[in-house]
């Protein structure tokens, strides 16, 4: 089909992600925080909708984060990724899905340096056979997780054992979505829907019955900045920009956010008890946050998983109001359990956030 | 040193600087500029002019230490321009020639470069639970103390394969992929990295009458007034 003006605009911003046949890499942030979310990814994907997505163990971080926190060199960082290109050729893969937005932008930007300076390449490939004798092929596709999720949206919601809706009162419950900066700031063309109009996760609210807020700052970073989280000199910049997303949103009244990037829902969560420890505001409705999601988390919900199988136990910010408004059954007593239902002393409770 | 030419061999200068208009647009969009006292287009248009003492100065200031590579400019920029990507050259080169120690910001590239290339080579992750320290993470949460005090309970519950053989969140990495991961540091210059970095820090650390301990610490926890933007 040849498409022309606006359709044509948009269709540079549509992608047609591979079905099947993945290999898989993990993500520092995510396995720390939410290691559950990696867990209900592969269980969604593999054991619910039959996809062959594989892990090596001998995968490693993508160096993106002690990169973008400039303490090591570009190629030290371009030769770490090689290896794991090296390791999904060995496995027989082609496609490669991360589970972290700051490596899918690692993995597209050294990809498309490669493209532009082949010798840079060579010379990476140079690298890795000198430091460990593996030779790799360039993925023909790389994903961010949340990419196929997006994919497979309809999937999910065909089996939805709850939805995006208020039971109350019926109406869609209305969540703020945080793409992420370097899903699709660099490279546009490399996300869904773009810089511009990033519809990975508006379309999963928009299939599982919700309604996506636009508000001033939607658009803004959560306030990471790699080193302006990682030295704890420097975390007010982190805590400030996110402060200034919680005011713009607030208006808005919003029931639920849902993130892209592992780090995006920590900082969300984690600043909104910061703030209302030092300035005693609260976002939510009485004394609550707003509780802040991953997309395999809010997945996982719709599709009637455990509510602390999926870890939200471990979010600092209660999830109790969204779960009591989409109707989902938990039971408060298995909460804090270990494994194999051990019982465990409960955390703290923070002094001004309302818990349960 | 011709510090233009220097940057123009990095890659990412090559993919970052073209021609600047000073239009101001990267400033306006950029979280940095927001509350640092920060402004990407005069950066941009400093490393323009060429001037050599101009570009020192930067390399030795504290704002190419402001930027949060969130690259958000790099989106709106009108000149294709990437500052985000021009600080992270102009950072390189304070490193590799020893200007970070000049400023607060930029000896903080000790205590990062110790801690997370340290996880890399230990645990083959950046940031991992076992040095995630919650008297340095205060805004975890008591919620996220109670798991580091229960990691095997809890990790378990969620799924994880902490410490455990074969793949799996949290996984222990076997020795010969960390080897494969230093290996890489030795042929690729990130060893050598390290070692600058330490030698720099040393010295400076020495010049501030400070042992290396008392120096990490300091370097990772203090701010001085006036960074910010409604500070004088
Ligand atoms: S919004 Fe935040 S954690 Fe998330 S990509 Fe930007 S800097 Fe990364
Ligand atoms: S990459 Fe740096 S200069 Fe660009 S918008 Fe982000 S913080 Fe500002
Ligand atoms: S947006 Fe681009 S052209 Fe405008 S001031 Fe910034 S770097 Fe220069």
């Amino acid at each position: 089909m040849i498409y022309q003006g606006k359709q044509k605009i948009w269709s540079d911003y549509q992608k047609e992600t591979p079905a099947d046949g993945w290999f898989y890499v993990r993500s520092c942030i995510r396995q720390s925080f939410f290691p559950a979310s990696e867990k209900y990814f592969l269980a969604i994907c593999r054991d619910l909708l039959g996809k062959d997505i594989y892990e090596s163990e001998h995968h490693t971080t993508c160096g993106g984060i002690a990169y973008h926190c400039d303490t090591i060199p570009q190629e030290t960082a371009m030769t770490i990724v090689a290896r794991q290109f090296a390791l999904m050729t060995e496995a027989g893969y082609k496609n490669l899905v991360t589970s972290c937005i700051t490596s899918f932008g690692n993995y597209t930007e050294i990809l498309e340096t490669w493209r532009e300076f082949p010798e840079l390449e060579a010379r990476i490939r140079e690298n890795l056979w000198k430091a460990t004798r593996r030779e790799f092929e360039k993925p023909e596709y790389v994903a961010h997780a949340s990419d196929l999720v997006y994919k497979f949206r309809n999937e999910i919601a065909e089996r939805a054992k709850y939805r995006l809706v208020d039971v109350h009162t019926g109406k869609p419950l209305k969540i703020v979505e945080h793409i992420g900066c370097h899903y699709s700031k660099m490279f546009p063309h490399k996300g869904i829907g773009g810089a511009e109009y990033p519809c990975v996760l508006s379309g999963m609210v928009d299939s599982w019955g919700g309604e996506v807020i636009d508000y001033p700052e939607r658009r803004h970073c959560c306030g990471f900045g790699f080193r302006q989280y990682m030295v704890k000199a420097n975390r007010g910049y982190s805590v400030s920009n996110t402060h200034k997303k919680f005011e713009s949103m607030e208006p808005y009244h919003p029931d639920a956010i849902i993130t892209n990037c592992p780090g995006c829902p920590y900082f969300l969560d984690r600043w909104q008890y910061v703030i209302s420890e030092q300035t005693g505001k609260t976002y939510g409705q009485n004394g609550f946050g707003i509780p802040v999601f991953t997309y395999e988390e809010l997945a996982g919900l719709v599709l009637g998983y455990d509510s602390w199988d999926l870890g939200l136990q471990i979010h600092q910010v209660a999830v109790e109001p969204l779960l009591d408004k989409m109707g989902v059954q938990y039971d408060p007593a298995n909460k804090y359990l270990g494994i194999d239902k051990e019982k465990l002393m409960k955390p703290a409770l923070p002094s001004c956030l309302k818990c349960f | 040193m011709n510090y233009f030419e220097e940057l123009n061999k990095d890659y990412r200068f090559k993919e970052g600087f073209h021609t600047c208009i000073n239009c101001g647009t990267c400033t306006a969009v950029c979280p940095a500029a927001e509350f640092y006292k920060y402004d990407p287009r005069k950066i941009v248009s400093i490393v323009q002019t060429k001037d050599n003492n101009a570009i020192e100065a930067l390399l030795k200031s504290e704002t190419i230490w402001y930027c949060g590579e969130c690259m958000s400019c790099v989106t709106r920029c009108p000149r294709k321009n990437g500052p985000g990507l021009v600080i992270m050259a102009l950072r390189d080169l304070s490193i590799r020639l020893g200007f970070f120690t000049e400023s607060e910001k930029g000896r903080q590239i000790y205590p990062l470069t110790k801690a997370l290339n340290g996880n890399i080579l230990n645990y083959g992750y950046c940031v991992h639970p076992e040095t995630f320290k919650y008297k340095d993470h205060p805004e975890s949460g008591p919620v996220f103390e109670w798991v580091l005090n229960n990691k095997k309970q809890v990790y378990g519950r969620l799924g994880a394969n902490y410490q455990g053989k074969g793949p799996g969140a949290l996984r222990h990495i076997s020795q010969e992929d960390l080897d494969e991961l230093k290996a890489i540091y030795d042929v690729t210059g990130g060893t050598e990295r390290l070692e600058l970095v330490e030698k720099y820090s040393q010295a400076k650390a020495e010049q501030m009458g400070m042992s290396m301990e008392e120096y990490t610490e300091f370097t990772f926890s203090h701010c001085s007034p006036g960074h910010f933007n409604n500070e004088d």
